[in-house]
């Protein structure tokens, strides 16, 4: 039952702290914020340079590097700003923002 | 251990005064304040002792109300005990930051000195003020004189920081006619006040490093509810925690206090109901109908919020006509706010007085004795008529 809180488990009135004060850093990681996303960053590896830019402007975080190098997107957190697109080099252009109902595939 | 009733002082002071002596003896961490009339008293007193090195209060000089507050809040949430005072105009534009107190369970206490609103500009004594802000979340404590404002100060800031409650306290006084007026009263030794207040214990103060919390989080349509319903919890649990330190200062100083005060009403068969300065005079002139054979009495309210609706039930409920005196109007039509919860606490009674509204001395304007025994009669006309034509009368406004 006293699942710590989170996307699958909000709070009653009984047992949240008063004040609606957060008591636990950091818990917006549980917070998917993907849920408002309208536009999806479609990334091509085969077009990425790999300068990592995106991964420096996203202000969500939502870009995941392993080991040095672009590995996937987050989108429980991406909200789909099109900062990423926008700051890839014009030449590479490796991001593009589509609509989310033109995406097949269900996150 | 038991509360040692203790020696006091008398001493002659305003109602102002009185309260900058409360809030020297409670010795607050943190006062931000901005002054205005008639409140200023209140803050220069208090800025005197903070110079003189009589508290060891942090003062915090501000450019606004807003600011006032919203300093208010910030020293509350770090984890200091926190007064203001304000009146009028200073509240109004303190509005937007009333609600974030509460909201953020912070037990500020602030004495407001009332005063009609502009427009026009007035300076003088209505409940306009504090009635506005009857719905912001904080607990509201009127006084008839500056005995009581003194005594309700000191007891507010137990009933904010209890932890049941954690909501802010205003104590209402009468803008000039208590604020400004010199009145006998008993003051307890510093150490008696130093020990009924004891320490704060902050809950969640922002400047516990071990325990990060953030206050002021976004609540949308999955929690803001659930924040709120939390509040008026907090607001149902306030009345219990009134009466116990209202009981507990009675052992300390010999002047307990309730929700309100019920003067002559056990057998009353018309009776007033009104808040602050006026309340004084309302027992005066039932006294004075009683040795004319009149069953007279008077409700005197203390507790606005929260609205002690059961126990005002009880207290007027065998009445035949009951007067309200609003001291601010809800230019609703149907009265002022005081009216509407008055009427509002009688309503589930299977036997129920008639009710009608009097609005009077906005902007200060005096209501004597006559005027009062004016309402009364009124009273007992409608009381032998058994019914209301005219729910809402303004009282001794020039036509
Ligand atoms: S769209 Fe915005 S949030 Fe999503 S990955 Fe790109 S920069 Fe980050
Ligand atoms: S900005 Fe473009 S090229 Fe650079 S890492 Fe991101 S997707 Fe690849």
């Amino acid at each position: 039952m006293n699942k710590e809180p989170g996307p699958d488990r909000i709070l009653g009135w009984k047992e949240m702290p008063t004040g609606a004060v957060i008591t636990q850093a950091g818990n917006a990681t549980r917070y998917q914020t993907g849920d408002w996303r309208s536009l999806r960053p479609e990334w091509s590896q085969e077009k990425c340079i790999q300068c990592l830019l995106c991964w420096v402007f996203c202000p969500d975080g939502a870009i995941i590097v392993k080991d040095g190098k672009i590995a996937e997107f987050d989108f429980e957190h991406c909200k789909g700003c099109g900062i990423c697109a926008q700051e890839c080099p014009p030449k590479v252009k490796a991001i593009k923002m589509v609509p989310e109902e033109e995406v097949t595939e269900v996150k | 251990m038991a509360v040692q009733a203790v020696t006091q002082q008398k001493l002659a002071l305003t109602g102002n005064e009185a309260v900058a002596m409360a809030m020297k003896q409670i010795n607050p961490d943190v006062v931000a304040a901005y002054p205005i009339t008639p409140q200023t008293d209140i803050v220069q007193y208090f800025s005197t002792f903070v110079a003189d090195g009589k508290v060891k209060t942090e003062f915090v000089t501000v450019e606004s109300e807003h600011s006032a507050m919203s300093a208010c809040v910030g020293s509350c949430a770090a984890g200091a005990r926190t007064m203001t005072a304000t009146s009028s105009q200073g509240l109004a534009l303190m509005w937007e930051m009333l609600y974030i107190a509460a909201g953020f369970r912070l037990p500020i206490v602030m004495p407001v000195v009332n005063r009609a609103l502009s427009a026009p500009i007035n300076i003088h004594c209505d409940h306009s003020d504090s009635m506005g802000a009857r719905d912001s979340g904080w607990i509201q404590l009127y006084s008839e004189n500056a005995q009581e404002a003194y005594d309700n100060t000191i007891q507010a800031v137990r009933i904010a920081e209890h932890a049941d409650v954690r909501l802010p306290v205003m104590v209402c006084q009468d803008g000039f006619v208590i604020s400004h007026s010199l009145m006998n009263l008993e003051v307890l030794p510093d150490e008696a006040v130093a020990s009924f207040v004891g320490e704060f214990a902050p809950r969640y103060p922002l400047l516990d490093a071990e325990h990060p919390v953030t206050y002021g989080a976004l609540a949308l349509q999955d929690s803001y509810f659930e924040a709120r319903r939390q509040i008026a919890d907090a607001m149902s649990r306030a009345p219990a925690v009134i009466l116990e330190v209202g009981k507990e200062y009675g052992r300390l100083s010999g002047r307990e206090y309730g929700f309100f005060e019920a003067h002559r009403l056990e057998d009353a068969e018309v009776a007033v109901v009104a808040i602050g300065s006026a309340a004084g005079s309302a027992k005066a002139v039932a006294d004075s109908l009683r040795g004319q054979g009149i069953k007279a009495g008077v409700l005197k309210v203390r507790v606005f919020r929260p609205w002690p609706w059961r126990e005002i039930g009880d207290a007027l409920g065998s009445a035949r006509v009951v007067g309200v005196m609003d001291r601010a109007d809800g230019l609703s039509n149907l009265g002022g706010p005081l009216f509407g919860d008055i009427r509002s606490a009688l309503y589930d009674r299977t036997r129920r007085p008639l009710v009608v509204d009097y609005i009077y001395g906005l902007g200060g304007r005096d209501v004597s004795l006559e005027d009062i025994e004016g309402v009364f009669r009124d009273l007992l006309r409608i009381k032998d008529e058994g019914r209301v034509t005219e729910p809402v009368t303004y009282l001794g406004v020039r036509e």
